[in-house]
This record gives structure tokens, C-alpha cells and sequence, in this order.
């Protein structure tokens, strides 16, 4: 019934992403992240969709899942698309009242459209390419230096770790309570949205009682296993920097740069 | 009328490096009237199957009927065929959610449909039948109850939808032997007083063998072994093991006796019959003598 949803999914591989460093990855889809930002114009937007594309083949993933990470997301998509269409003044192309579509409008909204698409495809690749484990050992890792400043890198990490270790756990007790319930006669599918959120309390009550659970019984065994935070703890396996991840950040260091340059520089 | 699966596989994770083919070609019927028990280790698929007999799980191929109506349908008829197939999960207490225990029972008859009087007898009926005096329980919290009446609260929730099928997967998971022997002397009576065909899943070969009159060995997705359990026992020790289960401890003991020498009958399965036949076995020995 859940299988569909992919928050934080992990899919297995070996591709080039798959053997980059956490660490690497993260600040690479940050730096891109930020770059996606400096582009103005069509060649820019070709560019940045041009190398969005190369890494998600460099991933080896199939396009499915891409695609699947983008399209929970499209109501908003189309929402600032439309805000952009609608609201941008320039060259009217068509007008009806206070609705109105400008060139620019069009331009703008496409534009903004494809920079949340790339945005979010990008930085699925880094959840789907990194187990989750790895995952957060890169926060930690990237959040020590903040420590100073009283930033509790360790235990946000283990707290991010906890919540992803649970989430396929809570999705398997909600599949099984729904079938439980269903067998019991229970609709979650059918009637008006009211009705519909009242069928939910056969899934949430014990959904809610039986995360308490687990959490008491793993605050139990943590602390039983004398777990007392970040001070002096080693790792079995440490994060090692390979050149796939200095190949990695330059790749997406040379597209930021000519990113700057379209955007900065006067050609011409 | 029987359930019957016809040619039923199941795949989970299609399309991702998950996939995994939990079912592979069942063919099974289950008749009305019959005990049966389905063994397996983990992970052989008997969760997966039991699922498909009321239409929770639809098959990837092949068909399940309830009655001769396919149970994947959306019709109003097959939605009331999925409604006589009950079915109890693992830990079943972990579904209750209403405030009062005879609300929670309440909430299967409600969904049928039924009115305000029916729904209330069948809550009493139910009750009573898995032992919670009304009186006493009825408006309490079922979340102050101990495991095993949590448990029984949870079943009579099942059992009050009046099912002509149950289904029951691990029932006695995680209870003390008497929360077990009470569970399972209930489910002996909805079969014997009440009629209802009931499947029971379970690890333990010992249960299955006393209670059920059709044994189901399930490995790797397919059925290997369907019989008479004292059948199975006697004569397909081989297959069982090679399935990653074992027979009853009564079985072993018996086998062990006759290796070395004392002639009990084989035709064992609980531990009362196997006193007898060592009885009986003792005194023709002393006879001889």
C-alpha cells in the first residue's frame, strides 16, 4: 500500500555517486545548489539541465525513480510557475481583469519551473546515492567545526540517524495496521475529506502508541548499552576522501565557474 | 464453499533491486470446515499467502476466490466475501485504539453495517466467547489490560464480525504458556462450537500438529508439504527438515523410543497420546516378559 514513497530512500549501487564520500557529496550539492541560483539566462539553464542529466546518468539509477522524487512535488511547481507567468510585467501577450501573461512572465516562470525541478532532482540523487548511515556521518562530520559555537553535532546527527533508522519501520507498522484495520472493515480510501481524516484515528492511535513504545524500548537499550553522546566516541568505518570525490567537487566547481562567468562576465 | 487459490504468485519491490518473489505458482484450497495449519521458517512466504485469502494482498498473477468470487474485485459482493474471511495479525493488540475495550470490539460490527442492537450482542457474544466478562471490562481501557487480554481483546474484535473464515498469524507470539494454552483453547472452540474454518500460522510445530486436522509446509514460496499431520510426521521427516522445520518434540521422543527398541505406535501427536502409547507399549513388553 506504501511502497511508493521514497523519502530517504536509499538505492543500492556502485555508480561514481555511489563511491563518492558522503561529505563530498553534500558540499557538492550545495555548491551546485547555490549555482543553479546564478543562472540567468537559456544557454545557463541548458547548461545546468545539461549537467543535472549527466550526473543523474553518471548514478546509474533508473529514470523511474528520478522522475518519482519530482512528481509528489509538482503542485508547487506549477504554483510558482504560475505566480511568475501571471505577475511579471513587461510585453503583454494576453490579458483578462487583473490577469495578465507577459513574455518575460512566460520566461520567468519556465525558467523558475526548471530551476526547482533540477534543484530537487539533484539533491535526490545525494538520498538516493547515500545510505542513510553515511548519510548523517557526513553531517556529523561537517558539523564539527560548528561545535564551538555550541552546536551539538553528534547528537543531531544521532537524532537524524534514529529518525531515518525509523522511518521504514513506522511505514511497515502503518501497512500493517492498515491491513489490520481493513480486515476489521475500516475504508481509508473512500468519502469526503472529513470523513476520510476520521478514519484515521483506527491508524493513528495505535501508530502513535506503538512509536512511544519504541522509543522508550530504544532509549532503554541505548542506555543499557551505556550510550552517553559524542565525547571520545571512534567509528568502525571511518570516512576515507578518494579522487572520485576531488573529481567529484571539481566537476561541479568548473560548472559553477562558468555559471559566474555567463552570469558576471560581458560577452560580447 | 471453499477458498481457492489458483495459480498465485506474489512479488514484492517490482522494479527495484528489492524485488523479491515471496509466492511462486500456489495452488490451494482451503475447504470449509478444515484446521489448517501453516508452517514455515522466516521468511518462506506464509505471512504473504494468508494475506491473499481476504484480498489485503492481490496476487501479481493468478486468482484467489472466496466462495467462487474473485477476491481482488471491487465489487460490493467480493468486499462482503473479504468480510467473512477474519483475520488476526501478529500482535494484534497493537491495532486497539478506542477509548473503551467494548468500543474496539465494536468497531468491525459498526463497519458492517449492522444496528445499534446487533452491534451490542455481538460485543457481548464476543466477550464472552474469548472469556472478558462484560460487566467488568466492557467500558475499562483497553490499554490497561495485561499482553494477554490485550490480546483476547484484539481477537474478539475479529471474531465479532461473525467470519466463516479465520485466519490467525502467530496468535500465541510473545505470551507465557498460560496466555498460550487460553488463546488457543479459544481458537479450538470457534472451530468446534461455531464451525469456522480456521488457518492458523505458526513456527511451532508442536501447536500446529495438536490443533490442526491439514498440515501446510511452506518453503521458498511454494508448498511443499500438504497432508494429514501424523502423516507428514511418520513419513516425510526428510522433507520437513530440509524445509527448516522440525517435527514435534512428541515425535522425536517416540522415534528415539523405538529406535531403541520399545514398539509405541507412531500414530502420536500430543503429549497426552504419546503417555498412552508408551503405556501401552510398557505393558506389552512386560507381557512378553
Amino acid at each position: 500500500m506504501l511502497s511508493n514513497i521514497t523519502i530517504g530512500q536509499y538505492f543500492p549501487g556502485d555508480s561514481f555517486l555511489h563511491r563518492m564520500d558522503p561529505r563530498a557529496k553534500i558540499v557538492a550539492t550545495m555548491i551546485f545548489i547555490i549555482a543553479i541560483f546564478l543562472a540567468e539566462t537559456t544557454l545557463a539553464y541548458t547548461l545546468v539541465g545539461l549537467f543535472t542529466l549527466f550526473t543523474v546518468a553518471l548514478s546509474r539509477l533508473p529514470m523511474r525513480l528520478v522522475w518519482n522524487s519530482v512528481k509528489p512535488l509538482w503542485i508547487i511547481i506549477v504554483f510558482t510557475m504560475g505566480v511568475h507567468v501571471f505577475t511579471t510585467p513587461g510585453t503583454m501577450i494576453w490579458q483578462y481583469g487583473f490577469l495578465h501573461i507577459s513574455e518575460e512572465g512566460l520566461r520567468m516562470g519556465s525558467y523558475m519551473a526548471a530551476r526547482l525541478v533540477f534543484l530537487i532532482i539533484f539533491s535526490s540523487l545525494l538520498t538516493y546515492t547515500t545510505s542513510p548511515i553515511r548519510l548523517t556521518d557526513g553531517i556529523e562530520h561537517l558539523l564539527n567545526p560548528f561545535r564551538l559555537f555550541g552546536v551539538p553535532a553528534h547528537e543531531l546527527a544521532m537524532m537524524m540517524t534514529i529518525a531515518l533508522r525509523f522511518i521504514p519501520t513506522l511505514l511497515e507498522e502503518t501497512d500493517r495496521i492498515m491491513k489490520a484495520q481493513a480486515s476489521r472493515g475500516a475504508d481509508f480510501t473512500t468519502g469526503s475529506l472529513v470523513k476520510r481524516a476520521k478514519n484515521m484515528v483506527p491508524l493513528l492511535v495505535p501508530l502513535f502508541i506503538s512509536a512511544f513504545r519504541r522509543a522508550d524500548e530504544l532509549a532503554v537499550a541505548m542506555e543499557a548499552r551505556c550510550y552517553r553522546g559524542g565525547e571520545n566516541r571512534t567509528r568502525m568505518k571511518e570516512l576515507t576522501i578518494t579522487s572520485y570525490d576531488y573529481i567529484g567537487i571539481a566537476g561541479v566547481l568548473v560548472i559553477t565557474v562558468v555559471l559566474l562567468v555567463l552570469r558576471f562576465v560581458p560577452i560580447g | 464453499m471453499p477458498i481457492i487459490l489458483n495459480n498465485v504468485s506474489y512479488v514484492y519491490g517490482e522494479h527495484t533491486p528489492f524485488r523479491k518473489e515471496a509466492l511462486k505458482g500456489i495452488n490451494l484450497t482451503i475447504n470449509e470446515g478444515d484446521f489448517v495449519g501453516i508452517i514455515g521458517h522466516t521468511g518462506s512466504g506464509k505471512s504473504t499467502l494468508v494475506q491473499h485469502l481476504n484480498g489485503l494482498l492481490h496476487p501479481t498473477t493468478g486468482q484467489v476466490t472466496i466462495d467462487g468470487v474473485d477476491a481482488a474485485l471491487k465489487t460490493e459482493e467480493a468486499k462482503l466475501m473479504r468480510h467473512k474471511v477474519g483475520m488476526v495479525f501478529q500482535y494484534p493488540e497493537h491495532q486497539l485504539f478506542e477509548e473503551t475495550i467494548a468500543q474496539d470490539i465494536a468497531f468491525g460490527p459498526k463497519n458492517l453495517g449492522l444496528s445499534a442492537d446487533e452491534v451490542d450482542a455481538r460485543v457481548r457474544e464476543a466477550m464472552d466467547f474469548v472469556g472478558l466478562d462484560y460487566e467488568t471490562y466492557a467500558n475499562r481501557s483497553p490499554f490497561q489490560l495485561s499482553g494477554g487480554q490485550m490480546r483476547r481483546v484484539a481477537i474478539a474484535g475479529v471474531v465479532a464480525l461473525n467470519p466463516s473464515y479465520l485466519i490467525l498469524d502467530e496468535p500465541s507470539a510473545g505470551l507465557d504458556p498460560f496466555g498460550r494454552e487460553e488463546i488457543f483453547q479459544k481458537i479450538i472452540d470457534l472451530h468446534a462450537k461455531k464451525g469456522i474454518t480456521v488457518v492458523l500460522v505458526s513456527h511451532n510445530m508442536e501447536d500446529i500438529s495438536r490443533m490442526a486436522n491439514r498440515l501446510i509446509v511452506i518453503d521458498n514460496g511454494k508448498i511443499q508439504l500438504d497432508g494429514k499431520p501424523i502423516d507428514i510426521f511418520m513419513n516425510k521427516r526428510q522433507e520437513l527438515q530440509s524445509a527448516g522445520v522440525d517435527v514435534p518434540p512428541v515425535s522425536k521422543l517416540v522415534e528415539y523410543l523405538r529406535d531403541r527398541g520399545l514398539p509405541v505406535s507412531q500414530q502420536v501427536i500430543s503429549v497426552d497420546d504419546a503417555v498412552k502409547a508408551i503405556e501401552v507399549a510398557l505393558k506389552e513388553v512386560n507381557h512378553a516378559k
